[in-house]
C-alpha cells in the first residue's frame, strides 16, 4: 500500500510536467487548429532560460549584495522564465506559423518540426554539449507520512502546476481575451471578421503555451537538475499524445490526460519491467483512442486537413 | 498610368537576367534524355581516367568525393580549385556532349522510341545504372551514399502516397521501416547465415542472394500487417487522429523491438549478409517508382485524390472511401517496409534507436521539401536532402540549422513543396526533342 501511495505521489509530479506541456499543445491546437511540433523544444528552451536566470540570481545572492531566500529566487526564476519564453513563443509564431496561416496545415507542422531542430541545435551551439546542472534553489526536506516519503519539492511542483492551470482556466473563462480565444476556437474564419484581432490572439496563444512550457521546464529543473538540449523531444511528443487524448482545445482534458499519462507511465514501470513502459503506455492510449477517437472532452468534428 | 511608368523600368534588369536563363534553356532544350545520360557517362568516364591527374593539377588532395562539397567546406582556400574541378570534369563534358551530339542522340532516341517506348525506357534505365555504377565505383563512401539515397527515394515516395496523395498525416513510417528491416533481417539471418543470434543456417548460404527479394517482400508484408493495426481504428473517423495513432504506433514498435531479446533488444541486430548490392538496390528503387507511379495514376489512385479533396463527394460518386484509404495506407506501408529491409542489408546492422523521431523528421522533411502529390517531387526531395545532409557534414552542428532553415523557406514560399501536384510521365521523358 505504501508503494502504491509513493507511486501516486511520483505520478502526480511526473504528470504535472506532461499536463503543463500538453496545455500549450492543446491551446494552439484549439485556437489555430495546428500541431505546434516545436513545443517540446520550447519546453527545453524554457528549462535552459530558467537555468540561466537561476544561476544568475544565485550568483547575485552569493555575491552578498542581497540576501534572497531560496523560494523567492525560485519564484522570480519561474516568472522571468515564463515571460522570456513567451517572447520566444511569439517569435516562433511570427516566423514559422503566421506566413503559413493559409497554407496546408501539414506544411505548418513541418515548419514546427524544423524550428524544433533549430532550437535544439541553437541551444547545443550556445550552451555546449555538456549537460547543464540546475542550481538547487530550495533545501530539500522530506516528510514521512505513514511510510510514504514526500519531499517539499514535489508538493511545490504539484501546487505550482495546479495554480497555473487554475489561473489559465480563469483567464480563458473570465477575461475578454479568453473569450476571444474561445470564439476563435469555435470558428476560425468568421470570428476575425467580427473584429477579433486574429494575429494578436494567435500570438497570445503561443505566448501562454510557451509560458506554461517554461514553468514546466523550471519545475523539471528543480526536480531533475540535469538538462540537455534533446530532453524536449520525447517530452514534447508524449505531451502531444496527452493533448490529443484530452480532446481538442480542452484545458480540463489536456490537464487530466497529462496526469493520466504520468500515472500510466509510473504504474506500468512499477508492475512490469521498466523497459516495457512505452509499449504498454501507448498500447493503452491506442485502445482509448480506438473507443473514443475524439479524446476525453473533444467533440466529434470533421477536422478537414486543409489540403 | 502614372503608376505603370516605374514598374516597367524596374522590370528591365530582371527581364534581362531571365532572358539569359531562357536563352540558355532554349539552347539546351533540344537535348534528349539520352543525350544527357550519355553526357553524364562521358563525364564520369572522364573523371575515372583523368580525375587523378586533374585533381593533382588543381592542387586537390584527391578526387572530390561528393562534388567537392567536403573539400570546399573543410578548407576554404581550395574552393576555387574544387569549383574548377566541378566545372571542368562534370559541367563542361555533360553540356558539351549533350549539345554537340544532340542531333545524333535525337535521331537515336527517335529510332528506339519507334521500336517500343518500353524498350526505350529500359535502355535509359540501363544507361542511368551504368552512369551511377561508374560514379559510385570510385569510392566506398560514394557507393554507400548512393544506396542510402535510393532507399530514401523509396521511403519518400511511399510516405507521399499517404501524406500527399491521400492527404492524411502519418507519423508511423519509421515504425513500418523497423518492421520491414527486422522481418527481412530475421529471414536472411535464420535461413542463410551462421551467426550468434539464430545459430546455423537452415539453407545453403549460397542460395541467399536469390531469396533476397523474398526477404524484402516479407519485410513489406510485415509493415503492411502493422499498418492494418493502425488503419482499422483510425479510418473510422477522418481528421487528425491518424497522426496521433500512427505516432503511438511508432513508439509501440520501437519499444516492442527493444524488449524482444530474440532480435537483440536495444543492442540491435547485426551481421546481415551482404546481399544489397547496387544493382539490387537500384532495381528495387526502380520497381518502387514504377509501381507507385502506376498506382497513383490508376483508378484507385484517382479515388485516393478524390477522398482527399472531398470525402463525402467521393462517397457520393460511388468511391468506397474506407476501402480506398485502407488500400492506400497499406500500400504505402508495404513500400516503407521494403525500404526498411534494404536499409538493414545496406547498413548490415539495425537497432531500434535508428527508427525514432529523428528518422521521422528526416522522411517528413524529404516529402514536404520535394513536393506533395508528385513522383518527381519525391525523387527530387529525397535526393537533395540526402545529398545535402552528406555534403554539409563538415559543418557539423550548423548543418542542422541550414537544412531546417532551407525547409522553412520552402514551406513559406511554396507550402506544398518544390514540385507538387505534377504527373510523372516516363514516355514524355524519353521522347526525342525535335
Amino acid at each position: 500500500m505504501t508503494v502504491f501511495f509513493q507511486s501516486l505521489v511520483n505520478a502526480l509530479q511526473w504528470g504535472s510536467f506532461y499536463a503543463l506541456i500538453a496545455l500549450g499543445y492543446s491551446m494552439v491546437y484549439g485556437v489555430l487548429m495546428l500541431f505546434n511540433f516545436a513545443h517540446g523544444d520550447v519546453f527545453m528552451v524554457g528549462a535552459y532560460i530558467s537555468f540561466i536566470v537561476a544561476t544568475a540570481l544565485t550568483a547575485l545572492a552569493a555575491a552578498g549584495t542581497i540576501a534572497i531566500p531560496g523560494w523567492v529566487v525560485l519564484l522570480l526564476t519561474i516568472v522571468c522564465a515564463m515571460m522570456l519564453n513567451a517572447i520566444v513563443g511569439i517569435i516562433i509564431e511570427r516566423v514559422g506559423y503566421r506566413p503559413l496561416r493559409e497554407a496546408p496545415r501539414a506544411s505548418a507542422a513541418i515548419t514546427g518540426l524544423m524550428i524544433g531542430i533549430i532550437l535544439e541545435t541553437g541551444v547545443l551551439a550556445i550552451m555546449g554539449a555538456q549537460r547543464a546542472k540546475f542550481p538547487s534553489l530550495i533545501q530539500s526536506v522530506t516528510y514521512d507520512v505513514g511510510g510514504v516519503f514526500i519531499t517539499n519539492k514535489k508538493i511545490m511542483i504539484v501546487l505550482v502546476s495546479i495554480v497555473l492551470m487554475l489561473a489559465l482556466d480563469q483567464f480563458v473563462k473570465k477575461t475578454k481575451w479568453g473569450m476571444a480565444m474561445r470564439a476563435m476556437a469555435f470558428d476560425y474564419t468568421v470570428v476575425p471578421l467580427m473584429g477579433v484581432p486574429a494575429n494578436v490572439i494567435a500570438a497570445l496563444t503561443f505566448a501562454i503555451g510557451s509560458g506554461l512550457a517554461a514553468s514546466a521546464g523550471c519545475l523539471f529543473g528543480v526536480a531533475y537538475p540535469v538538462l540537455d538540449p534533446y530532453m524536449g523531444i520525447v517530452f514534447g511528443w508524449k505531451a502531444f499524445v496527452a493533448a490529443i487524448l484530452g480532446g481538442r482545445g480542452s484545458i480540463l482534458g489536456a490537464t487530466l490526460a497529462g496526469f493520466l499519462l504520468g500515472f500510466i507511465e509510473i504504474f506500468v514501470a512499477l508492475i512490469f519491467p521498466s523497459t516495457m513502459r512505452d509499449f504498454i503506455a501507448y498500447s493503452i492510449i491506442l485502445l482509448i483512442l480506438t473507443f473514443r477517437p475524439h479524446g476525453f472532452f473533444g467533440e466529434p468534428h470533421s477536422a478537414r486537413l486543409r489540403l | 498610368m502614372t503608376n505603370q511608368q516605374p514598374e516597367i523600368q524596374s522590370n528591365g534588369p530582371s527581364k534581362g537576367g531571365k532572358g539569359y536563363f531562357k536563352a540558355f534553356r532554349s539552347y539546351f532544350s533540344c537535348v534528349p534524355m539520352l543525350g544527357w545520360l550519355a553526357g553524364i557517362i562521358a563525364a564520369v568516364l572522364f573523371e575515372r581516367f583523368l580525375g587523378d591527374q586533374i585533381s593533382e593539377l588543381l592542387g586537390l588532395p584527391k578526387i572530390p568525393v561528393l562534388f567537392g562539397c567536403m573539400i570546399m567546406l573543410k578548407d576554404f582556400s581550395l574552393i576555387p580549385s574544387a569549383l574548377a574541378f566541378l566545372v571542368g570534369v562534370y559541367f563542361i563534358p555533360i553540356l558539351l556532349v549533350g549539345r554537340a551530339l544532340a542531333p545524333v542522340f535525337n535521331g537515336l532516341a527517335g529510332m528506339i522510341y519507334k521500336i517500343s517506348p518500353m524498350f526505350s525506357v529500359v535502355l535509359h534505365l540501363a544507361l542511368l545504372y551504368l552512369a551511377l555504377h561508374l560514379w559510385a565505383d570510385l569510392s566506398a563512401y560514394r557507393l554507400m551514399t548512393l544506396k542510402f539515397t535510393l532507399v530514401a527515394v523509396m521511403l519518400t515516395l511511399s510516405l507521399n502516397v499517404i501524406n500527399g496523395y491521400m492527404g492524411e498525416f502519418s507519423c508511423s513510417h519509421p515504425g513500418f521501416m523497423a518492421l520491414g528491416a527486422y522481418a527481412a533481417s530475421v529471414f536472411t539471418l535464420v535461413l542463410f547465415t551462421n551467426d550468434r543470434f539464430f545459430g546455423e543456417a537452415l539453407l545453403s548460404p549460397s542460395m541467399g542472394v536469390y531469396f533476397f527479394p523474398v526477404a524484402i517482400i516479407l519485410g513489406g508484408f510485415a509493415a503492411a500487417l502493422g499498418a492494418l493495426v493502425i488503419a482499422i481504428p483510425s479510418f473510422r473517423t477522418r481528421g487528425d487522429y491518424l497522426a496521433i495513432i500512427s505516432l503511438a504506433f511508432m513508439f509501440i514498435v520501437k519499444s516492442l523491438i527493444e524488449n524482444l531479446e530474440v532480435v537483440g533488444g536495444p543492442r540491435g541486430l547485426g551481421s546481415q549478409p551482404n546481399y544489397a548490392s547496387l544493382p539490387m538496390v537500384f532495381g528495387w528503387t526502380v520497381l518502387c517508382i514504377w509501381v507507385i507511379n502506376n498506382f497513383v495514376r490508376s483508378t484507385l489512385g484517382k479515388a485516393l485524390n478524390a477522398v482527399r479533396d472531398d470525402e463525402s463527394a467521393a462517397d457520393a460518386m460511388t468511391v468506397n472511401t474506407r476501402r480506398t484509404k485502407m488500400v492506400g495506407f497499406l500500400f504505402g506501408a508495404f513500400w516503407a517496409g521494403a525500404a526498411g529491409g534494404l536499409f538493414a542489408h545496406i547498413l548490415r546492422y539495425v537497432n531500434p534507436a535508428s527508427f525514432g523521431l529523428q528518422r521521422l523528421a528526416e522522411i517528413l522533411a524529404m516529402v514536404y521539401f520535394g513536393g506533395l502529390n508528385s513522383v518527381h517531387g519525391s525523387i527530387v526531395g529525397a535526393v537533395s536532402i540526402s545529398l545535402l545532409g552528406e555534403a554539409l557534414r563538415p559543418l557539423e552542428l550548423f548543418k542542422w540549422i541550414i537544412i531546417p532553415l532551407l525547409l522553412i523557406l520552402v514551406m513559406i514560399f511554396r507550402p506544398t513543396g518544390l514540385i507538387a501536384f505534377k504527373e510523372f510521365n516516363v514516355k514524355q521523358l524519353v521522347r526525342p526533342r525535335n
